[in-house]
Formats: structure tokens, C-alpha cells, sequence
């Protein structure tokens, strides 16, 4: 199969791109990992729409079933539930579905493949029990589940509050709130009611916060979390004023913020720049979204955190930037402007400092016994010893010690490590590579590769 | 003087002359690249293999049959001084053919090795022999059968540099990272080793910088050769252990893994392929179908280093001797060679007498 | 550790998946990887130690997910949706490679 673009993700960015692109009369496919469209913020809207939880996922959720019916209206090809696992030159997209594997070859590719959380190790963090907030509210989106027993969040940013907020709504129950955000912390939120997205669901956070600083549940300037347990969580435990305190926990969801998806751009080529306020990479992009590759473009959260209203007009922008690198003969600039699409990033990127300000990555040390890398069980104390004893190099210590050598591919602890690398050799984060990204981006089975046909050696 | 030797290259190579040299009591310096320079060493597939190499070159063959009778001394050696594990073993090991034609050639290379050979190396396996050997496995319809030498066997090629490296440090020696050299000077005594990280004083300097030690040592009236050809790898998730012996191109590694390689290509781009991956994925399902339920993790290439015979370079500079050069393909093989007998046989000017076989000279006859 | 708001909704489950052989109510839009969070004795058993993970992430990038779904192991559980008569059972550590 061949199109003009192959859009690589079906979020925000992605189908906002691939409807500018079908206006306009360029042939397009999206790709994207999920059954339905939506990307991870409008995770199954379609199916939540007749569900008890629409309600309670809040008006932005809600938005995206606007978004999704346009998406299927313009007639893009799309296919769900594949995985892209590699990107060749030319461009050639392998990508796996339903158990086989393809090509489709394209004059342009976007990726708009969003965001991950962004993992922060500490003790415990591995045991059953202990997972995500975006996790926990993926899960709600998929299938209305909410979490039982004494369920305890720990984290900082809009994000954990919006959950809790949803999960009240549903008839969940939160036993505590540790809030990690460094100060200004939560109070900081109290005088900008428009850092909030969503106003209703703002002044319900709010509330709860007030309800649960008069419940003594929300806990505040913590130090050292951990989970402990065997083999299951069953307390979390921290130091707050020189004491340490434990609760008995059923379920800790965890949040520390969002980086961009960056292996599909690494593995690519493309520069990238380190952002040192978010601590993250970024591919470096020009006014079009396209990057240092010439026809690889990004739009939405994975050339840079936004958000999905910027990730909207950065995709309607991208798409633009395609047809312009198509040479298809419209003038991109003029309906840049028409649409006044700036305009409208900048009303969507107003707040974005603001959050990246109040909300930056904890920079505790991780202790030595910490399992950093999670699918080859490498903790912090091994990596600094590796890093002892080898280059400023994460290549070295991969090599050294395999972390970042699992399924995952360093999805997980690709930032501690470099950040691990940096602390030994006294050197800024930024300075210390990201990992070299090698293929397959997705584990594939070896049949689906020897099974490819028309593929040159 | 900073050392008595000055190892130019921390691949495994240069490591193993550096363990080798230290443990005889010489104060060692080993000069790692830049980052991103091109490291077999790390791209390694990690076999101690001797079937097949050397057929027609005596010396090189010798050699191969020292280094591999030497590994299990070597390899405890290195699990004492720098307590990293390698996971070595040496069952032996396989080169599967597939189809009758495949048989009948490596039958035949067999025959003609074994026919210089004291004792037979090469046992031929049918079928059969092979399914009482690997009996977790299911070998495709096409296997016909494999070689089998017992003198094989795989390690870790990535804990084994490691274990060079901190074998290394614990006897006195150091490796520096991110020491990259632009040229070496002879002195009245010694030599300096210069870069931008700084100038460097030994008696001693061996070059053993991979790819990069032609530039080094030619303008040293040595003649080093090298042609190169890049090899791309896949290794697969962790799998319950089902194949007890290596084969060339195929190898269960200690942690579960199974490594599938090397393709053969002329090429300097750094990079991989799909089409790579289903050469080789097509080949490692034809040997065991069940393979093919197997998700590939990872897939990378590195560049062979090639003197022109395939034997390696043991040369000194006639222009200024006390400078050598080191380069070959098998560095994992010849590792406790390297360490055993090269690196000495260089310091202690016996590398014309023992070692003349594998000169630069041979290339101008 | 996590029960679907529908459960006290609905009278009756979507359909029916089969978790270690245990016949299991489920919802639409559950994947393989909210089973893992609602039936014990069912997440993954890693490779290297042999310890017990259940999924972290669910969007793809963690791989803790891994599950053996209709005979097929090491599928990411995040991004398989249930579908009526499934059978999912606990991956235990290496994988073996099958006759």
C-alpha cells in the first residue's frame, strides 16, 4: 500500500492532520495502537458515550466525540490496533496487526503519537498494586473500572486531581492524597483557576482539596516514598517532619507528569533538543512541525508536552506543513493565516509555562537498592557503578549492566539512567545522550518478519 | 613516563593485551574512543569458535586451537580479578545445514580440515544425532543435519569487555574513557601517545583501535590492512533454556535470549534493516519453525574487521620499535590468546620468532 | 484491586473470558490488561527474578502487561481488547518456545 502521508497516531494531533490533509485532497492513513480513535485523553470516547462514565470524565473528555465524529466523516483510512515497529527510509512504515505484519510506503509521515507518563522510580514501585494515575484513569475509560480497597495517590500536576475527581464522582473512595509537587505546590493552583482546561472540573478539584485538607487526607512536603509488601503493596510509608509515617494501602497510583514518545524520532535520526525545566527530550521541529528529516513531521505531545488543544492546531498546522512539503500547489502560509491558526496555538499554549513552571520533574536522588530499569530488574546501585566505571556514556552502562536491553526498550528508565550517568560524572542532565533506539520500536514475532514479502536485503 | 604500555583501544582486543600485560606486572594504560565511535566489541555475537576458521591458514588455525584450550583458565582468571561473571561454556558447537547441498559442502570442508588435523575436529551430525542432542528443540524439515566441533563455545561478549575492563583497574592498570588519539611520536625513549585529551608517555605502545588502527600505525612504516563488512544481529526475548549448544548464527544465550545473525554486507551506513531481519528470521525458523512465536527485541549491526587473508596482525614498526599493531576479526576467540601469548610476545620481542606468521610483511610479496 | 462501575449497573456482563480456565464475567471495553488488575494469581511472572508484575502503565510502554492470550504468549495485554470466549493465562517467567 502506498499514500501520500501515513499519520502515526489517531490522539488530537493526529486526527486533526489527517482531516486537514483529507480536505485537501492528499491521500492519507492513520495508524494508531488503540481499537477505537482518540488517542489517550479521549480514550473510547465513542463506546463511553451511551456509559455511565461519560459524565464523570468531564467536559473536555467529552469534547472529543466532536472530534472523533469528524475524523470518521472526511473517509481517512485508518487502521486501528496496529503497531508501527519500524520506519525506514523512503519512507516505509512496518506496522503489525492482528498478528501480520505490512508495509505501507508514504511521501510524508507525521507522528503524533503522543505522550507517556513519565516514569520516577523509588522503592516499591514495582509490586502489584503500585501503577499510574493515568494508568488508573485509562482503565476507567476502558471498561468503567475504578480501584477498590484503600486507594492512595502520590503525585503532582492536574492530572492526579482530575482523577480523583472523576473516581469521587463514580462513587470511588480515596483514602489519601500525597501531593509531591515541589512548592509552590497545591496552593499555587488556587490562584490560577485558569490553568485548568476544564473550569467545572477545576473548582471540583478544588473543592476536594479543600475536603480533603479538612479530612487530614491530603499530606503534604513528604519525603522518601516507599512501598513495601510481599509480593503485593501493602503499606506505603514516609518521612514528613523528621517522623516517618505508614498507612496500610490496597492501591497507590503514582504521577509525575508527561514526556513526549521520543523513540520513533531517535530511532529515526532526528535532532532533538533537552527541555531542562521538563527534563525531557523533544525532536527539534521547524514553524511546519517538520523535522531535522525532511519529510518526518510531529505534531501534538510527542514534539513537546502542550496538551490536546495545542496538540489540535499543531496537527491542523502539520497537515498544512505536508501539503506544503507535497508541493501540491496550495499556499500553506495563506491558510495558516485564514484559520488564524497561530492565534489559536497561542491561546492554547498561554498557560503551558505556567504549568512547566508549578510542576517540574522531582529531582531526588534514587536510592541505591531502587529497581530502575524494570524488565531486566537493574537497580540505581548497579548503574552507578556501571557508570563509575565506564564514559559518560548510557550505551556503556546498557552494555555493562542491560538495562534499557528489555521489551520496554527503555521506555521506563531511559531518563534515570541518563540522569544516574550525569550525577556520577558531575555533569548536566542534558549533556548525557538519551539511549541509541534500536528496532524493532515494538516487539514483533520472528515469523511476522521472515513472513514479510517484497522486501529487499 | 604515564605507563610502561599504552593500549590504544578499549575493545576486546586491546582489552585482553591490557589483562594479559597487567597481570604480568606492567603498568598498563588502555585509551578508549569518543562515544559514538564504531565498536565491534559491543556488537559482538559472542562465540569462542573454532570450526571452520583458518582452513587454509596453519598458523591462524594454531592459534584459534591455543586460545580456546586456553579460555577456561583464562575466563576463572577473570571471574577472580575483576568478579564479573561471562556466563562462558564450551559444549561445543553446531554449524546447521539445511538441505542436502549444505550438507555435502560442509562434509566436505570437514574432511579437508580434519585430514591436517592430529585428531578429528569436525564430527559430521545427521539428523538424528542432532534431535537426541537438542531434544527441547524441533529442527525444521529442511535440517539435514550440522558440524560439530567440541572445542566451541559462547560467552557474553558484553560482560566479558566488562570483566577486561575492571580486571584491568584491579591489577593496577586503568582504562580512559573518551580519549580518542590523533597520532603517536616516537621519543629517544618511548613514545607519545598525543589527542585532544591530552598527551600520554610509554615505553611500550600497541595500537589495537579497530577499524581506526591503519591510520595510526601506517604512517609508522607498518603495513595494516584492513577491509571491513557490516553484520547485523537480532536477539529475541528470554526464552526457558532449549538450545544447549551454540551454532554459528544461532545461540542461546545464559539470560534466555536467542541471538540470530551475522548478515554479510558491503556497506559503511551504520544503520539496520527489515530486509536484514528477514534473511536472517527466515533462516533461524527454517532451522527451529517454533522460532517464529519468538518477538525480536532488538536488532543491531557492527563492522567486522578484516585483514585481507582473515588472519590477524601481529606487527612492529621497523622505523620505531616498541610500537605494534594489533588487529583481527576474532577477538573474542583469541581473547586468552591475546592475553597469554600475543601481548607478551610483544613486549618481550619474541613476536618475529613465535608469532612471524601473522606480520604486516606477508601483504608485499 | 479494581471492579467496573458497571458491575452493579448491569445485570448482566458483555461476555465471558476464560482467566487460568476460570470462566469470568467482563465488560466492553476492558482489555486483557484490566483482567490482570481484577483476577488474582494472574500477572506476569518476570524473566529475570521471577517475581510478580501487574500492569503499570496501559498505553504500550511498559511491557508488565505481558500475558498469554489464546495460546499466544508475550502479548501486551494494554492493547488487547476482550473479546467473548478469550482465554488468558499468567505468563510465567521464560517463555518456553513451544514444539
Amino acid at each position: 500500500m502506498s499514500y501520500d502521508v501515513v499519520v502515526i497516531g489517531a490522539g488530537p494531533a493526529g486526527m486533526a492532520a489527517a482531516v486537514q490533509l483529507a480536505k485537501l485532497g492528499i491521500s492519507v492513513c492513520v495508524v494508531d495502537e488503540q481499537p477505537a480513535p482518540g488517542g489517550q485523553i479521549w480514550r473510547g470516547v465513542e463506546r463511553n458515550a451511551t456509559s455511565p462514565v461519560f459524565k464523570a470524565l468531564g467536559e473536555d473528555y467529552q469534547k472529543g466525540s466532536s472530534a472523533t465524529a469528524a475524523f470518521h466523516a472526511a473517509g481517512i483510512d485508518y487502521q486501528p490496533a496496529a503497531q508501527v515497529w519500524q520506519i525506514e527510509d523512503g519512507w516505509k512504515v512496518f506496522l503489525t496487526a492482528e498478528g501480520k505484519s505490512r508495509c505501507i510506503t508514504a511521501k510524508a509521515i507525521l507522528l503524533a503519537n503522543g505522550a507517556q507518563e513519565r516514569p520516577v522510580p523509588f522503592a516499591g514501585w514495582t509490586l502489584p498494586g503500585v501503577m499510574t494515575v493515568g494508568a488508573a484513569q485509562i482503565l476507567l475509560k476502558s471498561g468503567g473500572m475504578l480501584p477498590e480497597g484503600d486507594v492512595w495517590i502520590a503525585g503532582a500536576g492536574p492530572l492526579p486531581l482530575l482523577y480523583a475527581t472523576q473516581l469521587l464522582e463514580l462513587g470511588g473512595k480515596v483514602a489519601g492524597y500525597i501531593d509531591t509537587s515541589q512548592k509552590p505546590s497545591l496552593k499555587a493552583l488556587s490562584h490560577l483557576p485558569a490553568a485548568w482546561r476544564d473550569f467545572p472540573g477545576l473548582m471540583k478539584g478544588l473543592r476536594w482539596i479543600w475536603k480533603l485538607r479538612r479530612s487530614g487526607k491530603l499530606v503534604r512536603n513528604t519525603r522518601n516514598l516507599r512501598a513495601t509488601g510481599d509480593g503485593q503493596l501493602r503499606q506505603i510509608e514516609w518521612e514528613s517532619n523528621g517522623k516517618t509515617r505508614k498507612r496500610d494501602v490496597g492501591v497507590l497510583l503514582v504521577h509525575e507528569g508527561v514526556v513526549p514518545r521520543i523513540h520513533e524520532t531517535m530511532a529515526l535520526g532526528c535532532d532533538h533538543d533537552w527541555n531542562d525545566q521538563q527534563k525531557y527530550f523533544a525532536p527539534r521541529v521547524d514553524q511546519w512541525g517538520e523535522t531535522s528529516r525532511k519529510g518526518i513531521f510531529v505534531a501534538g505531545d510527542a514534539g513537546g508536552i502542550g496538551g490536546w488543544k495545542v496538540a489540535t492546531v499543531s496537527g491542523e498546522i502539520a497537515g498544512l506543513g505536508i501539503a506544503r512539503f507535497l508541493n501540491i500547489g496550495i499556499d500553506a502560509e495563506k491558510l495558516r493565516r485564514e484559520a488564524a491558526l497561530d492565534d489559536g496555538r497561542k491561546r492554547a499554549m498561554a498557560l503551558r509555562p505556567l504549568l512547566d513552571a508549578l510542576y517540574t520533574p522531582p529531582q531526588t536522588p534514587i536510592a541505591d537498592d531502587v529497581v530502575v530499569c524494570r524488565c531486566e530488574e537493574v537497580t540505581a546501585g548497579r548503574i552507578r557503578e556501571a557508570a563509575r566505571a565506564s564514559a559518560p556514556d548510557v550505551g556503556a552502562v546498557k552494555a555493562a549492566t542491560r538495562c534499557g536491553m528489555g521489551p520496554c526498550q527503555g521506555r521506563q528508565c531511559g531518563y534515570s539512567v541518563q540522569a544516574l550517568v550525569a550525577e556520577v560524572n558531575n555533569l548536566p542532565v542534558g549533556d548525557v545522550r538519551f539511549f541509541n533506539i534500536r528496532p524493532p520500536l515494538k516487539p514483533v514475532t520472528l515469523g511476522e518478519i521472515a513472513t514479510l514479502q517484497d522486501v529487499e536485503a | 613516563m604515564d605507563a610502561d604500555i599504552i593500549v590504544i583501544g578499549a575493545g576486546v582486543v586491546g582489552a585482553a593485551l591490557a589483562f594479559g600485560l597487567a597481570r604480568d606486572g606492567y603498568k598498563v594504560k588502555v585509551l578508549d574512543g569518543k562515544n559514538r565511535d564504531l565498536r565491534a566489541a559491543r556488537a559482538n555475537f559472542g562465540l569462542v569458535w573454532v570450526q571452520g576458521k583458518g582452513a587454509d591458514a596453519p598458523a591462524y588455525r594454531r592459534l584459534t586451537h591455543q586460545s580456546a584450550e586456553l579460555w577456561p583458565r583464562f575466563c576463572d582468571e577473570l571471574a577472580n580479578t575483576a568478579q564479573v561473571q561471562v556466563d562462558y561454556a564450551n559444549p561445543g558447537g553446531f554449524h546447521y545445514c539445511l538441505g542436502d547441498a549444505e550438507f555435502e559442502n560442509r562434509a566436505a570442508l570437514a574432511e579437508r580440515i580434519n585430514s591436517t588435523a592430529k585428531t578429528p575436529e569436525i564430527d559430521m551430525l545427521s539428523r538424528q544425532d542432532l534431535e537426541k542432542m537438542v531434544p527441547a528443540a524441533s529442527f525444521g524439515p529442511e535440517v539435514t543435519g550440522a558440524s560439530y566441533c567440541r572445542l566451541d563455545g559462547h560467552v557474553n561478549p558484553l560482560q566479558l569487555l566488562d570483566a577486561l575492563h575492571k580486571g584491568i583497574a584491579a591489577q593496577g592498570g586503568s582504562v580512559l574513557f573518551r580519549h580518542p588519539v590523533s597520532d603517536v611520536k616516537p621519543l629517544a625513549t618511548g613514545f607519545a601517545v598525543n589527542g585532544p585529551a591530552g598527551t600520554l608517555t610509554a615505553r611500550y605502545v600497541i595500537i589495537a583501535a579497530g577499524l581506526g588502527t591503519p591510520d595510526l600505525a601506517n604512517s609508522h612504516d607498518m603495513d595494516v590492512q584492513i577491509s571491513t563488512t557490516r553484520g547485523q544481529i537480532l536477539v529475541t526475548e528470554r526464552l526457558d533454556p532449549f538450545l544447549p549448544f551454540p551454532a554459528s548464527g544461532l545461540r542461546q544465550t545464559a539470560e534466555g535470549t536467542v541471538m540470530i545473525g551475522a548478515t554479510q554486507e558491503h556497506t559503511s551506513d551504520r544503520g539496520v534493516s527489515v530486509g536484514s531481519a528477514t534473511t536472517l528470521a527466515r533462516r533461524a525458523t527454517r532451522i527451529i519453525p517454533a522460532l517464529a512465536s519468538v518477538r525480536l527485541v532488538r536488532q543491531w549491526s557492527g563492522f567486522r574487521i578484516l585483514p585481507p587473508d582473515g588472519s590477524p596482525i601481529y606487527a612492529q614498526s621497523k622505523s620505531a620499535p616498541g610500537l605494534f599493531a594489533a588487529v583481527c576479526h576474532s577477538g573474542v576467540t583469541l581473547a586468552a590468546a591475546h592475553a597469554a601469548i600475543v601481548g607478551p610476545a610483544m613486549i618481550n620481542g619474541r613476536l618475529d620468532s613465535e608469532l612471524s606468521d601473522f606480520s604486516d610483511g606477508r601483504f608485499h610479496v | 484491586m479494581f471492579r467496573s462501575v458497571m458491575a452493579g449497573l448491569k445485570e448482566q456482563a458483555d461476555m465471558t473470558v476464560y482467566v487460568n480456565g476460570v470462566e469470568t464475567p467482563a465488560w466492553d471495553g476492558e482489555t486483557v490488561a484490566s483482567i490482570l488488575l481484577r483476577v488474582p494469581n494472574v500477572g506476569r511472572q518476570t524473566p529475570v527474578s521471577g517475581e510478580t508484575r501487574l500492569p503499570y502503565c496501559q498505553m504500550g510502554v511498559c511491557f508488565e502487561c505481558l500475558a498469554v492470550v489464546d495460546g499466544v504468549p508475550s502479548v501486551q495485554g494494554c492493547l488487547m481488547p476482550l473479546k467473548d470466549g478469550m482465554r488468558i493465562e499468567r505468563q510465567r517467567g521464560r517463555r518456553e518456545v513451544g514444539q
